[in-house]
């Protein structure tokens, strides 16, 4: 019994074909659909509710077949991919840009980087791809030498203008005034109001999704670990889940845990970070040192246990390479009462400062609507009314025991930056909860199994909640089992269009604030 | 406000000095640096942070410098917004070929001595990126470098002896 099945069958009946035994893990329900019928499982998967996840290409050439496009939708606890063929003679494909507006981006990223192109898509400027690249550079193809360096050609990019008496332009970027990473804004404002906000990313292009089809199944965790550096374990655990659902590894009952363990940490590491962050551009830097001190307490203890401040490269294909033991148990444990402590203290601090709640209530609104329309996820969903958790939708041990681990998620309606600000506070309290519960029940055991290789032509598929929100990976083999694709989807990839919508309207002077709450990866967006 | 004031003084300062021997860790920055540093800057200096296509790790722990147990600012080191202000840049990650005019154009920017560090394993070879069409591989591909901080990101207390070997030795702070 599956909604999103049932819905597209009953819209494209014998058009729709599921495909049993090629996706793993196998309740990703898997299917394709002709070209012309593309969309029409959109528009059926649009009213059955469901939100796009992704979209993306492969190119299958090496498989003897052309390229494929992917779109994936989550409805629920269910992921339904997709998939439809367009032949290497003519590779082209109707746009979903008009069903799903994150799809906006995603597929001019398909036309730039693998040059397959969206038809009837209405903006046909290139991302992350520049427009000094030659155009006809698709590093996706497999036709493509990714060793070469790329020669500079000329050209300029489009950008959206506000015309009028009184408007101006901000241009901020790509080095911005602080230590963060590069991005392009620009600002078209009258007087201190932001008219429009236009984002420009891919600056850290580091071409990461070619990179890994040069690496062996093993390298690619580490690569995948490095990502984004702040959810190191996050992306490679996604990464390691959606190889071993392929390789049909049976990961120790301890490994999970310990999983469960490193991503709780590097949550409540990185909320501690942005809460502090964000009162700090609300000229509270009070909270900003107290937060910093808190994490770096995390960070050390994280090193001394684990022998890494980030939990870096311990997430392996089939387990862990970090175990804790009774003393190490001990040490977090008194930790936590101590964090906890001073944690409290804090946030009375912060929800009774008028000054603060001034700059950080109704700023930056994110209206449940649009974050519904931009397909949001993680911290700034949750903030703007959508409960999605993947550690609750889409869980692994030890986050499937319902009966025994009991999840709450904070939901909130506002969309403010307060909102997201206290959906990171109820996180932190909620993940402290969960340490000491896995803490108190960890099993014993293993804590890694050896991790074969795919078969050839599989696919793998992960999703893991990360502390920005959902991640996804996307793994296929080719024809003699190697890395063919590697897809990463970032929680940025969709959240950072919910900052252009949620600026609309407040102060320049408001957007470091606004930028903070949300807080995305540069380096994961760009890829 | 009564709360700030007892957070505060229930926190006292928790500011520690440089453990001795940490500076073993650390052994590439370059002496032409260290001695261009204690003779122009007196021993502060200001810094201005360029990401040129990190993964945002080395930023975290660039970052971490600056809370309140590694104190930074205590030993005359200062990041700026603007490279005009700047006596030297902190290069992490491979320079991205979409970064590389940015990274060019802040480097210009500078006024001389222009040092220039590269924080990260990334920024001296880089790192996992390698060199492909979009990552050009390390700083040295693109400026002059002056010395190199390594490690997948090098710790606080790494950056700290990496930084503070140019001012010169701090000195300790007596044991409070």
């Amino acid at each position: 019994m599956s909604i999103l099945k049932d819905a597209i069958s009953a819209q494209l009946g014998g058009e729709v074909q599921f495909i049993e035994g090629y996706q793993h893990p196998a309740r990703t329900v898997y299917c394709s659909v002709p070209r012309e019928k593309f969309v029409d499982a959109a528009k059926a998967m649009k009213k059955a509710y469901a939100l796009l996840v992704a979209e993306w290409a492969a190119d299958e050439t090496p498989l003897g077949r052309g390229y494929a496009i992917f779109a994936c939708y989550r409805w629920g606890h269910e992921y339904l991919i997709v998939k439809t063929e367009a032949p290497a003679g003519a590779p082209e494909f109707p746009s979903l840009a008009k069903q799903f507006l994150p799809a906006w981006r995603f597929e001019r990223q398909i036309q730039s980087l693998m040059g397959v192109t969206p038809l009837d898509h209405p903006d046909t400027r290139p991302w992350i791809k520049f427009e000094d690249w030659p155009a006809d550079a698709w590093p996706l193809r497999k036709s493509f030498d990714s060793s070469k360096p790329l020669p500079r050609v000329e050209g300029e990019y489009q950008w959206i203008k506000a015309e009028g008496e009184g408007v101006y332009e901000i241009p901020v970027g790509p080095v911005h005034a602080g230590i963060i990473e590069p991005g392009h804004f620009r600002f078209q404002a009258i007087g201190e109001d932001v008219l429009n906000l236009e984002e420009r990313l891919g600056y850290v292009h580091k071409g990461i999704e070619k990179r890994f089809e040069s690496l062996s199944w093993e390298e690619g965790a580490r690569l995948a670990a490095r990502v984004s550096g702040d959810t190191t374990v996050a992306h490679g655990l996604g990464y390691c889940m959606a190889l071993e659902s392929m390789a049909g590894c049976d990961v120790p009952e301890r490994a999970h845990w310990l999983r469960a363990l490193f991503l709780e940490r590097e949550r409540i590491a990185n909320h501690l970070g942005d809460i502090g962050a964000i009162c700090n551009d609300a000229a509270f830097a009070f909270m900003l040192y107290q937060m910093m001190r808190l994490k770096e307490m995390l960070l050390r203890t994280n090193h001394q246990l684990f022998g890494h401040r980030f939990i870096m490269d311990r997430v392996i294909p089939g387990g862990v390479a970090a175990d804790i033991d009774p003393a190490g148990r001990e040490a977090v444990l008194s930790e936590l009462d101590m964090l906890s402590g001073d944690f409290e203290r804090l946030v009375v601090i912060y929800d009774e400062n008028p000054s603060l709640e001034d700059r950080v209530r109704n700023t930056g609104i994110l209206t449940p609507e649009k974050a519904r329309e931009i397909c949001a996820v993680g911290i700034v969903a949750r903030a703007s009314g959508l409960n999605l958790d993947c550690r609750i939708f889409n869980p692994f041990p030890p986050y499937d025991q319902y009966d025994r681990l009991e999840l709450g998620v904070p939901v909130m309606i506002t969309g403010d930056v307060h909102a997201r600000t206290w959906v990171r506070i109820q996180e932190v309290r909620e993940s402290v909860r969960i340490l000491r519960w896995i803490l108190e029940h960890l099993p014993s055991g293993e804590i890694a199994a050896p991790c074969g290789t795919p078969a050839p032509d599989k696919a793998g598929f992960a999703a893991v909640e990360g502390w920005r929100g959902e991640i996804i990976y996307w793994l296929q083999s080719g024809p003699a089992g190697e890395v063919n694709r590697c897809m990463v989807r970032d929680p940025s990839s969709v959240n950072w269009i919910g900052l252009e919508q949620a600026i609309h309207g407040n102060i320049v002077p408001d957007f470091p604030l606004c930028n903070k709450s949300f807080n995305q990866s540069y380096s994961g967006h760009d890829l | 406000m009564i709360r700030i004031l007892r957070q505060i003084f229930r926190t006292g300062i928790v500011t520690e000095p440089l453990p001795e021997g940490a500076a073993a860790e650390v052994e590439t920055v370059g002496l032409k640096l260290e001695e261009a540093v204690r003779e122009r800057f007196r021993r502060s200096i200001t810094i201005r942070q360029v990401d040129a296509g990190s993964c945002n790790g080395c930023e975290l722990e660039i970052h971490a410098i600056n809370n309140p147990i590694y104190n930074c600012e205590k030993y005359g080191i200062h990041f700026t917004a603007s490279p005009r202000f700047a006596d030297l840049l902190l290069v992490t990650g491979p320079v991205t070929r979409n970064m590389e005019i940015a990274l060019r154009r802040t480097y210009v920017s500078t006024p001389p001595p222009k040092l220039v560090v590269a924080v990260g394993d990334c920024a001296c070879n880089g790192g996992i990126f390698g060199e492909t069409y979009a990552s050009l591989g390390g700083i040295d591909k693109v400026l002059p470098v002056d010395a190199r901080i390594p490690g997948c990101p090098p710790t606080p207390l790494q950056l700290m002896e990496g930084l503070t070997r140019l001012l010169g030795r701090p000195e300790r702070r007596k044991s409070r």
